[in-house]
């Protein structure tokens, strides 16, 4: 058995849910190897050869591996695979655009977003908005995973892989990057932070949203998120959503306000450790998967929780 | 410039979806089917892009069971001109998956040499988000996935997607994959005068032993379980006690 970990990075540092896709292959068991692929990648290759338990690191640097299109990527995971019986991608949209492709191309099918491990060949992930867990088993030679980074914890550094140079795979030139437009904010990244400020459909309107929630979310160093219905009604950008159509996340504390807890909004935040609810209807269904519940206006309550803290 | 979109039978996203008490899978005897909502974004958008001028044509794929022709007659009624089955048997259908459905697709592609494939990005029943990418990878198109935003002209796409963090805008040739993403329209309602003219609409049915391709599945699934239940909390009376079981009790801030 051995393992190939696709990296998602910016060419300088690994990205977060990295981390927690070598923590999934750790459990798979064999040898891990984890490709990065880049350009200028040196310094997020050496990043990937300190993670724990990492065998080697192969770096394919070129021009044309700087916007990691899926088509690029796709042909040089191909050209590589060789060897593996596993190739493991985070369930992030950058593993969730690229790894089907190399499965296809490979001719063997992939297992998406799991979250658990049972053994090499079977693996649990959810499916139905989370409404319910299957465990599946492949028969295929190469297994194609995409990880979900909430089922895994990050792994830790003190590993010193070897670093190796491999040769780039073609550029196909069919896709050109025309712009990336990537939400600036000095908070915490979504599926990174330990705080989560998340609002709903209860706060009317963009600029409550904002108004409210964003004092609140800098006195706690928290990254701010959405329910559906508020991407929906146009409050936040899409990237703020929580939920299956939108990110997983598992912070240490989760605080809903004016979100009454769809089921497809619990899926993406059920596995936080603490969790709040503010809402005025009492018998919203957050209030069956919050720690603490508080019932009232949040026009009212999350400014007096802001001065409280 | 003809528009292939596919759809995918799905529970209905209202339904609260229960687990069979042997474990084989979800209940699915007697419960509302409707069309993966992804896909009825896929639908629209292509019907816009006839409405503006560019989509000749708008076709309208399903593979699956007999009963996946409703949801094609949705899709007819929302705008496209016609309709495929791809038909398998029963004892498919259940395990049909989706590289298997990305090669029924891949082998309607090759005959009908659509220039833009419109597929929702996953189906709210396996949650794979899968097909879109494997089917633009065996016909070697590029892909543009979680799209929210397509322009068509050139014989290029251009198309805005949704990616962890913010937003990034591709320029790709055509033929090409687009998957869909919640904001990219707000799909429509069929009307009544276009339900009945749907019926109207020509619908093909291949069945998938025609197409010559190995739809045979790859993942066997053991067991389905509900996840562990969260347990509810308390409520708290106001905003001092909130901060004070925070600080003191659940020690996260």
């Amino acid at each position: 058995m051995s393992i190939l970990v696709i990296a998602e990075h910016d060419h300088a540092v690994l990205k977060a849910a990295t981390l927690n896709t070598v923590t999934a292959a750790a459990k798979i068991g064999g040898p891990i190897d984890v490709l990065v692929a880049g350009s200028g990648c040196a310094a997020a290759a050496q990043a990937a050869a300190a993670l724990a338990g990492v065998a080697r690191v192969k770096v394919a640097d070129a021009a044309h591996y700087a916007e990691q299109t899926a088509e690029n990527l796709a042909a040089l995971v191909v050209a590589n695979v060789s060897g593996y019986t596993h190739i493991l991608a985070p369930a992030t949209t950058f593993g969730k655009n690229l790894l089907p492709r190399v499965a296809a191309l490979l001719d063997m099918a992939q297992i998406s977003e799991i979250c658990g491990v049972e053994s090499p060949d079977t693996f649990v992930r959810p499916i139905y908005a989370g409404n319910a867990l299957a465990t599946v088993k492949s028969a295929d030679a190469v297994k194609v995973i995409t990880v979900r980074t909430t089922g895994f914890d990050a792994v830790g550094q003190g590993g010193s892989a070897a670093v190796e140079a491999i040769p780039a795979g073609p550029d196909l030139g069919l896709t050109q990057l025309v712009g990336r437009e990537l939400t600036k904010s000095a908070r915490p990244e979504l599926g990174a932070a330990k705080v989560i400020v998340s609002g709903g459909r209860g706060l009317a309107s963009g600029e409550n949203y904002h108004a409210l929630l964003e004092p609140l979310a800098d006195k706690l160093n928290a990254a701010l998120g959405a329910s559906r219905a508020a991407v929906d009604a146009g409050f936040v950008p899409n990237d703020y959503q929580v939920g299956q159509t939108g990110k997983v996340v598992a912070p240490q504390l989760y605080l809903a306000i004016g979100i009454s807890g769809a089921i497809q909004h619990l899926a993406g935040m059920k596995d936080s450790k603490v969790i709040v609810a503010i809402n005025k209807d009492a018998d919203a269904p957050i209030f069956q998967v919050a720690d603490y519940g508080l019932v009232g206006d949040l026009f009212q309550l999350v400014p007096e929780l802001t001065a409280a803290l | 410039m003809k528009v292939l979109v596919a759809v995918k039978r799905v529970i209905d996203y209202n339904v609260k979806v229960r687990v069979k008490a042997d474990q084989s899978g979800v209940e699915l005897a007697n419960v509302k089917m409707a069309m993966n909502p992804f896909d009825e974004i896929a639908v629209e958008e292509a019907v816009r892009l006839k409405e503006a001028g560019i989509a000749t044509e708008v076709v309208a794929i399903s593979c699956g069971a007999t009963h996946c022709q409703e949801q094609l007659r949705t899709a007819l009624a929302l705008g496209a001109d016609r309709a495929i089955l791809v038909e398998t048997d029963a004892a498919q259908t259940e395990n049909l998956q989706s590289l298997a459905v990305a090669k029924l697709l891949k082998a309607v592609c090759d005959k009908e040499q659509p220039q833009l494939v419109i597929l929702g990005k996953q189906a709210i029943d396996d949650d794979a988000n899968q097909t879109g990418q494997m089917l633009a990878a065996l016909l070697g198109w590029p892909q543009a996935t979680f799209a929210s935003k397509v322009v068509v002209a050139d014989g290029k796409t251009t198309v805005t997607r949704e990616i962890d963090g913010g937003l990034e805008t591709l320029s790709i040739r055509l033929p090409a994959v687009v998957t869909t993403d919640l904001r990219l329209n707000e799909p429509r309602y069929a009307t009544l005068p276009n339900i009945m003219k749907a019926k109207k609409k020509p619908m093909d049915v291949l069945k998938s032993a025609e197409l010559g391709v190995d739809i045979a599945p790859r993942l066997a699934t053991l067991k389905v379980v509900e996840p562990a239940k969260r347990q509810a909390g308390i409520k708290v009376a106001d905003v001092a006690e909130l901060v004070a079981k925070l600080k003191n009790e659940a020690k996260v801030i």
